[in-house]
């Protein structure tokens, strides 16, 4: 089962391609119209489709139970607070034993530093910064 | 000592006030600029503006040489994290979180950031003391020396009522340090002292034995 907690853009995604890779799927978010960006562009509600649902905080752990982390194989962590992510995907690893914590980080300095203690982070601002960098610094070709 | 107060809000800016005033030398970490500023007008260079959580702001404030890290901002998950890298990363021995909701104290335990201090449990520690009758309050808990201190009222009909102290079954890793008698002062108590209902003995104990201590006291289920 996979269990993302935070239904942004990038939860939502990850939610949805996991869905319909064949996994089950729990989404946990504080915001209940976050629910509309499952819904989004499917051709059947999030609940037809399969997936679940629960509105609450990612750190208060009654919420990620409910959001069914005991069952959790895959625990992605993608609020929009890198403080949130790295602790919720710490309680997850930690607490609740979740073989595979995929954490989403925005500051790359921590992102790194964590990795090193063995979370497994994902840095979209370290590939932004390395696109920009090929799109400023490399010669122009032709 | 060099201390490092992320947080300057009234907890931290207060703090920071009363360190320096006691000659320490501190940094306070504010990442909001307006509080920032505002701060500034007194502690001049003591204030450093930044979000204390990224490693450069705490680097820039100089954590690889601070004696003490205390995280007080409002935001749990930011305490726990800035406490996080300063003692795993930065090494530092020292650290105090400011623990804002109850509820998260397990996630300052799952991760080791000790001690923890949580302003709604010490008012409730203080009310427990304070009201009558309330049975048993944790007075000190060392959680690394696996000790810690108990207050009880000895209540009537309890087996240790009117014992004196020698004849009172305690179990292992047990011992009382102190009676207050009602309303007046507490000593240390000698084996021929008799406890009487109404007073209320301090306990020192292993933890977990709670409940065979409370069975002397206070039966009837009024422990806490």
């Amino acid at each position: 089962m996979v269990l993302v907690v935070g239904a942004g853009r990038v939860g939502a995604a990850v939610a949805k391609s996991s869905l319909a890779a064949g996994h089950t799927v729990s989404v946990l978010d504080e915001d209940p119209l976050s629910h509309e960006r499952l819904d989004a562009g499917q051709p059947t509600s999030w609940e037809d489709a399969g997936g679940r649902f629960t509105v609450g905080t990612a750190i208060e752990i009654d919420a990620l139970l409910a959001a069914g982390i005991a069952e959790a194989d895959i625990f992605i962590a993608a609020t929009r607070g890198d403080n949130t992510n790295i602790l919720v995907g710490q309680i997850a690893q930690k607490r609740f034993g979740v073989p595979r914590v995929v954490v989403r980080v925005l500051d790359p300095a921590r992102s790194d530093w964590y990795a090193e203690q063995g979370l497994h982070t994902i840095c979209a601002v370290k590939h932004a910064i390395k696109m920009f960098e090929q799109a400023v610094l490399e010669p122009v070709s032709g | 000592m060099y201390v490092i107060v992320v947080g300057g809000g009234k907890v931290g800016l207060n703090l920071a006030r009363e360190l320096i005033r006691n000659g320490q030398e501190v940094t306070l970490v504010e990442g909001d600029r307006r509080a920032y500023l505002r701060i500034e007008q007194e502690l001049e260079h003591a204030v450093q503006y930044g979000d204390g959580t990224e490693l450069w702001v705490l680097e820039r404030a100089g954590i690889q040489r601070a004696d003490l890290v205390v995280a007080v901002t409002g935001d749990d998950e930011d305490n726990i994290l800035i406490c996080q890298v300063a003692k795993e990363k930065y090494l530092c021995e020292r650290i105090i979180a400011r623990c804002n909701n109850p509820r998260n104290l397990q996630h300052f335990k799952l991760l080791g950031i000790q001690p923890a201090v949580s302003a709604t449990d010490l008012i409730l520690n203080l009310i427990e003391h304070e009201v009558p009758g309330h049975g048993l309050v944790h007075l000190l808990d060392l959680p690394d020396e696996k000790l810690e201190i108990i207050e009880v009222e000895v209540i009537d009909g309890a087996p240790a009522a009117g014992l004196r102290v020698a004849d009172i079954s305690l179990p292992e890793g047990s011992l009382i340090i102190s009676v207050l008698p009602r309303g007046k002062a507490g000593f240390v108590p000698k084996p021929d002292t008799v406890i009487k209902p109404g007073d209320e003995v301090l306990v020192v104990l292993d933890p977990g034995l709670e409940p065979s201590i409370t069975a002397q006291f206070a039966p009837n289920g009024r422990g806490g």
